[in-house]
């Protein structure tokens, strides 16, 4: 939650002198987020491993998965990761004009994620796998949808990068903010490799 | 000089705001708040000094409704067929009492100490980011309500401190005393997780020029071990929180042992992070008596680097050990060698640092001060419930012990014997330089002695309860149970609860003592550095300026002030005095620095905050409320990312006495 | 010292540390991912035999770093970045499979 908060506050700006490392306070901070968000996402990893194979009643991971599907989405999150490093370099050159139009590239195919999940997700209920059905079930469920949480908190984040860039209200360097959002974006991208192998890839 | 709260429009342009932005564009939604000497400067500080004194205020209030369950508890055992409580209140009384030590007091009182005097120690004006600084805050003292609440609204929680699911599912823990209670420690844990990136890159970042890391305070030290360890293990909780909520409110499965669930997947996680909460507790209280100690012996640290370094051994290695909370659940043999092994390991570092603080008071010029007797009494205590925490690594000695009062002795001796005293240390050593008055010496032994005596005689008598077979969490005993002779239960107890009146007794006239020194001004007016101190943090006026330092100072020694007080004679070793304090502070202050940036009050830290117990009502009553919160949520975050750290002019309310001119602080020099 | 003249200096630094790759580059590397994404999802329709874990894992290790390392730019980064998120990382690895270690996991599985 407090990502976007570090995102833009400044610490140049108050520190009277510049900073012990010559590093960016906001972005030395965004590094230690995710680094604690890997044990966020390590312990629902864990979670899931652990009750993958217990199915009391409802359907089995291997028969509910749609492979085919599910590795499209992935792709796609995979090349938003591109236009998402295409968006960080252009706020680097300064061209406005290519980071707004990556940055919103790189937000549509994230919903396009997120909406394939909530495709996937229905599919799944209406072949019997609820929330409350079993193990799985919930593990699932919590697992996936934390992640879809993550990606949808991404998708307000470029959208609203957009436009505060194109009404030139970015407080700070805006070169950085982008980044930023970047490190996050490709966070959440990573975690998905992760996800895709371990939960759908590797049959229980 | 002026001391300028915020950028001129002229520097603004050229430095923090992008050239092509008027600075009248940059406002956010609403006007910033102005310089105000009232209540509402407080609502809206991101002063790390203004912020720690509201972390102890609000951490001491909840130390004294923790220490009201904890006499409730005691009053109900003095005597057999306890009517005080009924088991239910019981049950509710124990999980609050160690909910609020650990999490509303012993946690935010260091942070506390942390946010106060860290950036004075390591010569910073500010930490990295104070509105996130400000939100951990209002985000710890709004979650400590939203818990404390559950009181009035149906009980609090129920389940102990661990909460062990599935006993706290809505079969066992119908009442929303545990909802309560995951809502409230989930959002003290933002609290936690912000102040920990935002102190972690304070210290990585911010510190003075020539202040390398192994120049460092050990309190500075011990922080930066405390915060990694936080970083790391509020997630853990997170998730585990975040499964427990689910299951209670959306019906999930996690911890139904009917359709598989295994019990000991709460067990795990909690551990995981409870276990590095443990040093979480204890480490910045270290910190504080590594503080105390050399200056009260006039020596410097023996070992400073041996120090630092088994603190992080300590931190690293906690990771390691969760699962001998776990010894008696039936974790197989390979699992218990394990951990036992990595438990007995980590009393090493434990017992290094011991050493090192008794080889700096050894042929030291000792002066016992009350902050000086209070670390001592953390050395001693912590030794006692460090052995007795021993004893629990044998994992056959450990079964015997498990649920008995003798856990409940070992952990009071090292969190309060340890934690607490060295947090009353820090009251008393850093007072002065707080509030610029010296808290009274009597009084302060009589507060010491008083609570030496009654932590001793409340926690040591259980050790024989716990051996006797006393079980934790028992709500009632009964004489023909109690046994016979000197081992005999009601005897013991009886010792116990009167310990903990005396105990109560002591921590009353701390209340007194400031209430003494500040109300009827009775206490000395505090000089800049009244102990003889050795760190930065003396090195400035009592109590500090809003942006601490005149002259950020060139740090070449560990122990900076000391070293420009005193000097030592390179053939004879002898150490000479060769300025005063003043002296060296006017020497350093010579040359202020001229216009000197602090960061802007801000809305939005307290607004965020206040969104996230919305979403915890409304996930309890109302989901309507819920969607309200998370909207609060966006809107806010969204005014937080459109306001710069420091503003221009334009963006402010005129100050109160419609003077324009008040934007700048008091002229100095 | 004056505020602004820190920032600008920082500013610089800040540009000196990026040796990002160019657009070129990145595309390269996204098009390798879609190639390892593709190896990936071929187990599922060719049998691997006894490879079947060991090149799936591989290939989850090899995306993640090669993201981590160049989109996210740690490889041409200051150390500390890597030291603060690989701590985490690692940590979160050790803990977790000593945490699935306990219920015989890796075990069951095998």
């Amino acid at each position: 939650m407090a990502e976007s908060a570090i995102a833009h506050d400044h610490g140049v700006s108050h520190g009277a002198h510049a900073s012990s490392t010559g590093l960016s306070n906001n972005k030395m901070g965004m590094w230690m987020f995710l680094g604690s968000e890997c044990l966020l996402f390590g312990g629902l990893i864990s979670t899931y491993m652990l009750y993958r194979g217990r199915v009391s009643s409802g359907p089995q991971p291997n028969n509910i998965f749609d492979i085919p599907f599910t590795s499209v989405s992935s792709f796609i999150l995979l090349m938003s990761s591109l236009t998402m490093v295409l968006a960080v370099s252009s706020a680097q050159r300064k061209d406005d004009r290519n980071t707004n139009l990556w940055l919103t590239i790189t937000a549509l195919l994230g919903a396009t994620f997120v909406g394939g999940q909530v495709y996937e997700f229905t599919a799944f209920y209406r072949e019997g796998l609820g929330f409350t059905t079993s193990l799985f079930g919930s593990s699932f469920y919590s697992l996936t949808g934390f992640h879809g949480v993550h990606v949808s908190v991404g998708i307000i984040m470029l959208m609203a990068l957009v436009g505060m860039n194109r009404n030139n209200r970015i407080p700070g360097d805006k070169a950085e903010v982008v980044e930023l959002i970047g490190l996050y974006w490709h966070f959440v991208d990573i975690i998905w490799i992760i996800i895709f192998t371990l939960v759908y890839l590797i049959p229980s | 000089m002026t001391i300028i709260e915020r950028p001129s429009t002229e520097v603004a342009i050229a430095g923090a705001v992008p050239v092509g932005v008027k600075p009248s564009e940059a406002l956010g939604v609403f006007k910033r708040p102005a310089a105000s000497s009232s209540w509402r400067d407080w609502v809206v500080t991101v002063d790390h000094k203004k912020l720690g004194i509201m972390y102890g205020v609000a951490a001491f209030v909840f130390f004294l409704i923790g220490g009201v369950e904890a006499l409730l508890i005691r009053l109900q055992l003095i005597a057999p067929d306890g009517k005080v409580l009924n088991a239910d209140q019981y049950n509710q009384m124990f999980t609050m009492h160690a909910t609020t030590m650990v999490f509303l007091f012993v946690m935010p009182m260091a942070a506390a100490f942390a946010n106060y005097f860290v950036p004075l120690q390591i010569g910073a004006r500010d930490v990295a980011f104070p509105r996130i600084n400000a939100f951990g805050f209002w985000c710890f003292l709004f979650g400590g309500l939203f818990l404390n609440s559950s009181w009035f609204l149906g009980g609090g929680a129920d389940g102990g401190w661990f909460m062990y699911a599935p006993n706290s599912s809505t079969l066992f823990s119908p009442s929303h005393g545990v909802d309560f209670w995951t809502m409230g420690l989930q959002i003290t844990g933002i609290a936690s997780l912000t102040g920990a990136i935002n102190l972690i890159v304070t210290i990585l970042n911010m510190r003075a020029p020539g202040m390398k890391m192994m120049r460092m305070p050990i309190f500075t030290w011990m922080v930066l071990v405390t915060q990694f360890l936080l970083l790391f293990a509020i997630p853990v909780i997170t998730v585990a929180l975040f499964l427990l909520t689910f299951q209670r409110s959306f019906d999930a499965t996690f911890f139904d042992v009917a359709s598989g669930a295994d019990p000991l997947l709460w067990q795990h996680l909690f551990w995981i992070f409870g276990h590095p909460e443990v040093y979480i507790l204890i480490l910045p209280s270290f910190g504080i008596v590594s503080e105390v100690i050399p200056v009260f012996s006039k020596k410097p640290l023996f070992g400073y680097p041996i120090v630092a370094m088994s603190g992080a051994a300590i931190g690293f290695v906690g990771w390691g050990v969760w699962a001998h909370h776990m010894f008696a659940s039936g974790l197989g043999p390979v699992s218990v060698t394990v951990f036992s092994m990595s438990t007995m390991a980590i009393a090493v570092p434990t017992g290094v640092k011991i050493v090192n603080w008794i080889m700096t008071m050894w042929g030291g010029k000792l002066t016992f001060t009350v902050p000086m007797l209070f670390a001592v009494g953390l050395v001693t205590q912590f030794t006692i419930g460090g052995l007795s925490g021993v004893t629990h690594a044998v994992a056959p000695s450990d079964t015997q012990q498990t649920d008995t009062y003798y856990i409940v002795a070992h952990f009071h001796y090292v969190l309060f014997g340890g934690a607490v005293f060295g947090l009353f240390a820090g009251f008393y050593y850093w007072w002065p330089k707080m509030f610029g008055r010296q808290l009274s010496e009597s009084i302060g032994k009589w507060n010491f002695w008083l609570m030496v005596i009654g932590m001793n005689m409340t926690f040591g008598p259980m050790h024989i309860l716990g051996l006797q077979g006393q079980p934790r969490r028992m709500f009632v005993w009964t004489k023909a149970r109690a046994g016979e002779g000197l081992f005999n239960f009601g005897f013991w107890n009886r010792i116990a609860s009167i310990g903990s009146f005396i105990l109560g007794v002591g921590i009353l006239l701390f209340i007194i003592n400031i209430f003494y020194t500040h109300k009827l001004k009775k206490g000395a007016l505090a000089s800049n550095d009244p102990w003889d101190a050795r760190t930065l943090e003396w090195m400035t006026d009592s109590p500090p300026k809003e942006h601490n330092f005149d002259v950020i100072p060139q740090i070449n020694h560990l122990d900076e002030f000391f070293h420009r007080k005193y000097e030592q004679d390179s053939a004879t070793h002898s150490v000479t005095q060769v300025h005063s304090a003043d002296e060296v502070m006017a020497e350093l202050n010579a040359h202020p620095d001229e216009h000197i940036h602090m960061p802007s009050r801000s809305y939005w830290p307290i607004l965020l905050a206040l969104s996230l117990p919305t979403i915890g009502y409304g996930l309890i009553y109302n989901r309507m409320l819920m969607a309200i919160g998370v909207a609060m949520v966006l809107l806010t975050m969204f005014g937080w990312a459109m306001e710069p750290a420091t503003s221009p002019d334009e963006d402010f309310d005129p100050p109160e006495s419609g003077d324009t001119h008040t934007k700048e602080l008091v002229p100095h020099g | 010292m004056s505020t602004a003249t820190t920032h600008e200096a920082a500013t610089e630094n800040h540009e000196v540390e990026h040796h990002g790759l160019s657009d070129k580059q990145y595309i390269v590397i996204a098009l390798i991912l879609a190639a390892l994404t593709a190896i990936e999802v071929s187990t599922y329709y060719v049998d691997f035999g006894p490879f079947f874990m060991p090149t799936l894992l591989i290939l989850m290790v090899i995306k993640f770093v090669t993201v981590v390392s160049y989109f996210m730019h740690l490889k041409f980064d200051n150390k500390i970045f890597s030291y603060l998120f690989y701590a985490g990382l690692l940590l979160a690895i050790a803990v977790y499979c000593g945490f699935l270690a306990t219920f015989k996991f890796f075990l069951k599985q095998g």
